[in-house]
């Protein structure tokens, strides 16, 4: 019998990385289409919260090339919502319906010979919207003023729940102190570096749906997208491509688009192919979720934590999209993380404002949670007068506890969180880190130690989502729980050896692994074994928890191969047993050969056994199933639906990570340095080294870019203001450094190879950690916001800001929402200020002087309205202006209202110009303030300061060059206007 | 100066990986466009069409460019190389291909084509290219899996390695 610690691999060089390596990936992008694919392009909302008053699609319908345009009437017409996680009137749809609530919306789907077409026309598809206020704040969302996202729900609260464990009102009560802190996660993801992409079929005659996506799972999702789409679950197929070019949980998110696709494709008529560009995919894929956590701890004099009490405020968008509530409720076994505390108390309310709806994302709950449980571990340390090292090995859970039952219901399989502490101390140079930051605050310099503790669980109880209903609900719903795993083995009439996998891998090696793995137990060699990852829900064995997720693959995956493969083994065993006149015992599998234990001499070739099924059945022993194709199911029976009492184990695994970290912060400039970075894993049995490795320096770089880096910023009024790379910087070589990793094992009881999952740990840990440096940097206990960048750290750091040097420029005002821009500039004309005056109030004046501008009507008296194509950077588009002109003193001066909207953004501002005689004509001064939203704004400030100032410059230049007496007629209307 | 007409397709012709080719463009079609969808050659991938990620990287004329930032009309009668170009024959692995998987310098592979394409420039033109500089034109490059040193371990090894003269790692 092979033991699970011999299925390591360090040194197995990887399958997937020659095609890889070579531009012989096979993507979703790079993979051929049926033929009579159309391409689609999607009309996004410029508005965060706004009614759709008419979607005007006939100018886009006569665009050649364009086969259909879908909006929501289509959506709701041959779809149903998609399925919310709790029981409120909420409707989600994967294009407006009615009324948009973000910024990035989808409003409209064209479908057209060419994505290039496509976009041209979403030019020429007009919206009309009455504007509502947005709700920006989750805060300010649970007010009993703020507007109503969802109008069947008379607040904009989705949920909320409390629990209580233990007795956390008399810990409470008994406490020698009481320590609290408020944090406030932002928004950020792992984007990955491909973005979505769909392409999708529709058979009418079935009424069937195929569909090709980058989805990543949890196959759950397929559930939701069937009953979506109105069909049962085998009018669905849904494939994904061999390569997924990374995913880091953002990759769920693709599924509104795979209904949106579906749909567009039975429009038209024809096989639909989406590929989301990058805009597209910052602004609206899929966000983690921003929260507010307040966090109260009982606390004894010597720094032990009798009680927490948790309130939870997060903020899930603009509707409540599945699997959400899932990133509140997957941690909620761990939310006494790696500490002993025995009483908890938690308010959880879930909450819509007018942001992209979010979902998952690598660390799912994780960095949101032990972001305020470890700075709350340092904070009770500083109000004690304690060590933060001393508070945090005074409450871990010890060693001899496990299996450690949390207060909150989740089962810690297995853990030595003292020795584990212990050797990263010692082998991570703690004491060195000491002395260091000792000499470099006896220089004057900001250097700063911080700490964190985790328990990283992993494969999430399917079950666990339903702790976000009440006991009677679930009653009522009926149980959940489980994470049923699968996988494929199949022996062909060769006697070679396949296997299918369902966990639809980004980059992760689980081809490497699980050959390796088959191949151990098999007693072949590794290369001789093909698996396959891309997955097939017509085809392959599957059940809801398969996908790519909560870093099942080594702990379920593997198990579920594992068990297929001892199967085929054992059946094979048998059927050689007879040709070698042995026990099946006693057969020994080695080198691609088949032996009866002790006489390796007297061996069958593996491939004679593995093909017998095929060639000779009749040959098999008696009552013996062919040994062909083993399907194996593996679910862990310790994951069990939540208690009556709402005890819940949401992960089956639970790794430990101690992190310690000496930073250093730049006076002058507010950058963070990390100095050194120590991060301890204990996650069970490592299956692969090599790749283990891998998973721990990317978390670290993602949690780096979420640590200083990276938001997914809005104006107050709904504008999304990061749009791009440059806008949310994504960390380069030059900003991640290079961790020292540390691991003990100690392997899992409860998975079929000792292994736990690993690859989300750090985005947990190292946030925390590096802002626990940071403050004590700083000496200060402030409120750390993510990300630390500069701006937020100089003040904090204090003492005077330096002057700019001499001839720069002044600091622009900051921006109180959106994108504020302001201006001022005077212009010579040669003309007299009546003339001046005449051209700004005529409409083909204004047409030719306006840039970019095809049309301009007088629709009342001194109210125009133009139609504008204006260029900002890489995001240019067609605009109806509206200006009206008040306070009009004629010749002197005048006021301009206006407001500009398009797909691609909003505006509106104020000019004001007067003309006063000057020598030779007219001087005309101008000054102007004006917001921008929408799509534009999220192209960065930079961009739009400069544009402004150009446009409105070639306005005023045009303006001189008409008076000047370009245009004979022009010239002719002035003399007659001076007679 | 060449005039081009907006709506209508123009022959674009290039000697792409050694190969003289040609498709049709509008004036108006990326070159990251052409590439992949005109010509087939898929390797070259796209990440962001704004000339931050670095994934669409190639070599035009000799030199590292973002293609994404190119239109293919711009490029009729140039010499274009990408990641197809870099493994010695089909079925194997440049120094720097196989220095990459050795060292895991790549998960999904994605952003890896055009990294490849600026490692291979660099260590042809710097053989003695230490860290610093390899890190320094990594930085040209987003890699989310990663987290950047592997691939760095993975340069600074096939640099030795071609310093030495073996051309098969």
């Amino acid at each position: 019998m092979l033991d699970a610690c011999d299925h390591r691999s360090e040194d197995t060089l990887r399958v997937e990385d020659p095609p890889l390596l070579t531009g012989a990936g096979a993507f979703i992008d790079d993979l051929g289409t049926p033929p009579g694919t159309l391409h689609a392009a999607i009309l996004r909302a410029p508005h965060a919260h706004a009614l759709i008053e008419g979607i005007d699609v006939g100018e886009a319908l006569t665009l050649p090339g364009v086969s259909a345009v879908l909006t929501g009437d289509d959506v709701r017409r041959l779809s149903r919502p998609l399925m919310v996680g709790v029981k409120a009137p909420i409707e989600a749809w994967p294009l407006a319906v009615g009324k948009v609530r973000y910024a990035g919306e989808p409003v409209a789907v064209v479908v057209a010979e060419s994505r290039y077409v496509a976009e041209d026309a979403l030019d020429l598809i007009h919206v009309s919207y009455r504007r509502l206020p947005p709700v920006m704040d989750p805060e300010r969302a649970l007010a009993d003023d703020a507007p109503a996202l969802h109008e069947r729900l008379d607040s904009n609260l989705a949920s909320e729940r409390h629990f209580r464990y233990g007795d956390p009102e008399a810990a409470f009560a008994r406490a020698a102190h009481e320590v609290a802190i408020t944090v406030r996660y932002p928004r950020n993801a792992v984007t990955p570096i491909e973005t979505y992409g769909v392409v999708a079929q529709y058979d009418p005659h079935e009424d069937a749906y195929d569909v090709l996506a980058n989805f990543q799972g949890p196959f759950s999702i397929h559930a939701v997208l069937s009953r979506a789409l109105d069909v049962p679950g085998n009018r669905l197929r849904l494939r994904t491509p061999p390569d997924s070019g990374g995913s880091f949980g953002i990759k769920q998110g693709v599924f509104p688009y795979i209904v949106l696709m579906a749909l567009a494709a039975r429009v038209a008529g024809a096989p639909v192919k989406w590929i989301e560009d990058r805009l597209e995919h910052l602004t609206a894929s899929v966000s983690a979720t921003n929260r507010v956590a307040t966090l109260r701890a009982a606390v004894e004099a010597d720094g032990r934590v009798t009680a927490l009490d948790l309130d939870q405020i997060e903020d899930v968008g603009a509707c409540l999209r599945a699997p959400e509530p899932a990133t509140l409720y997957r941690m909620h076994g761990n939310y006494t993380g790696a500490y002993a505390i025995p009483n908890l108390a938690i308010r959880n309310r879930l909450v819509m404002t007018n942001k992209t709806p979010t979902g998952l994302n690598r660390g799912f709950g994780g960095p949101q949670m032990y972001f305020a449980l470890e700075r709350l571990m340092r904070r009770i340390a500083l109000e004690l007068g304690l060590d933060p090292l001393d508070v945090i090995r005074r409450n871990l859970i010890p060693a001899d506890a496990f299996p450690y039952t949390t207060a909150s219901g989740a089962q810690y399989d297995s853990g030595d969180y003292q020795t584990a502490v212990a050797t990263a101390l010692e082998d991570g140079g703690y004491a060195a880190l000491l002395e260091r930051r000792e000499a470099a605050r006896a220089e004057g310099r900001l250097y700063g130690i911080g700490l964190a503790a985790v328990v990283e669980p992993s494969v999430s109880n399917m079950g666990y989502l339903s702790t976000a209903l009440t006991p009677e609900e679930r009653a009522k719903a009926g149980p959940k729980n489980g994470a049923q795993a699968a996988a494929t083995i199949d022996l062909d009439p060769t006697g070679a050896v396949s296997v299918q996998l369902d966990s639809v891998p980004q980059g992760q090696g689980h081809r490497t692994v699980a050959a390796r793995l088959v191949a151990d137990i098999l007693g072949i060699d590794p290369n001789t074994v093909r698996v396959i990852a891309e997955f097939d829900t017509a085809k392959d064995a599957w059940s809801i928890a398969a996908g790519n997720y909560s870093s099942r693959f080594a702990a379920a995956s593997v198990g579920a191969v594992k068990i297929a493969a001892e199967r085929l083994r054992d059946r094979l065993a048998r059927i050689a047993a007879t040709q070698l006149n042995a026990p099946a015992e006693a057969v020994v599998f080695e080198d691609g050969r088949i032996f009866a234990e002790g006489n390796p001499d007297n061996a069958v070739p593996f491939a004679r056994v593995a093909s017998a099924s095929h060639w000779a059945p009749g040959t098999l022993p008696d009552g013996m199933a062919e040994a062909i194709r083993e399907t194996a199911f593996w679910t862990p029976p310790e994951l069990a639906a939540p208690t009556p009492e709402d005890g819940i184990n949401s992960s089956l695994c639970h790794a430990f990570i101690f992190d310690f970290c000496g930073i250093e912060i730049d006076r002058t400039t507010g950058q963070v340095h990390v100095d050194r970075y120590v991060t301890m894993h204990d996650c069970g049995r490592v299956l692969h080294a090599g790749m283990v490795e891998g998973q721990i320096r990317g978390a670290y770089a993602n949690a780096i870019g979420a640590t200083f880096y990276e938001e997914y910023a809005y104006g107050d009024d709904g504008a999304f203001l990061a749009g791009t790379f440059a806008d949310y910087p994504v960390p380069t070589a030059m900003e991640v450094s290079d961790p020292l990793i540390l691991h003990i094992e100690t392997p899992s009881p409860v998975t079929p190879t000792g292994a736990k999952g690993v690859g989300e740990g750090n985005c947990m840990s190292t946030p925390v950690c590096l802002a626990n440096g940071v403050a004590d940097a700083l000496g200060s206990e402030a409120d750390l916001v993510l990300p630390l960048s500069p701006a937020r750290l100089m003040p904090l750091i204090g003492g005077e800001e330096p002057q700019p040097p001499a001839g720069a420029a002044p600091r622009p005002e900051p921006a109180s929402g959106g994108r504020t821009l302001t201006g001022s500039g005077s212009a010579q004309v040669a003309a007299s200020p009546q003339d001046v005056w005449e051209m700004l109030l005529d409409p083909q004046t204004l047409k030719s002087i306006i840039p970019g501008c095809h049309a301009v009507e007088e629709v009342a008296p001194h109210i125009f309205r133009a139609d504008v194509t204006l260029g900002v950077g890489p995001v240019k588009g067609r605009y109806i202006a509206r200006v009206a002109l008040r306070d009009l003193d004629p010749p002197n001066s005048v006021l301009l209202e206006g407001e500009v909207n398009g797909a691609l953004g909003t505006g509106g501002g104020t000019g004001h110009v007067t003309l006063t005689p000057a020598e030779g004509g007219t001087t005309l001064a101008y000054r102007y303030e004006a917001e921008v939203g929408g799509k534009v704004a999220s192209v960065g400030g930079r961009l739009l300061d400069g544009a402004a100032k150009i446009v409105i410059g070639q306005f005023f230049e045009a303006l001189g060059r008409q008076a000047g007496g370009a245009k004979p007629g022009l010239l002719a209307r002035l003399f007659g206007g001076r007679s | 100066m060449t005039t081009l007409a907006a709506t209508e397709t123009h022959t674009v012709r290039v000697r792409l990986n050694g190969r003289a080719v040609e498709g049709r463009a509008t004036p108006r079609m990326l070159l990251t466009d052409f590439l992949r969808h005109e010509l087939h050659a898929t390797g070259t991938h796209v990440g962001c069409e704004h000339g931050v990620c670095g994934a669409c990287t190639i070599r035009i004329d000799g030199a590292l460019a973002r293609s994404c930032l190119a239109y293919a009309v711009q490029v009729d009668g140039a010499t274009i190389e990408t990641v197809e170009s870099l493994a010695p024959e089909r079925g194997r692995l440049s120094v720097l291909q196989t220095a990459f998987q050795r060292h895991h310098a790549l998960q999904c592979g994605f952003c890896t084509a055009g990294i490849l394409m600026s490692l291979d420039t660099l260590l042809g033109a710097e053989p003695d290219a230490g860290e610093d500089r390899i890190r320094e034109v990594l930085a040209g490059h987003l890699c989310r899996c990663t987290g950047y040193q592997p691939i760095i371990r993975a340069a600074l090894d096939a640099a030795a390695r071609l310093r030495e003269g073996d051309a098969d790692a």
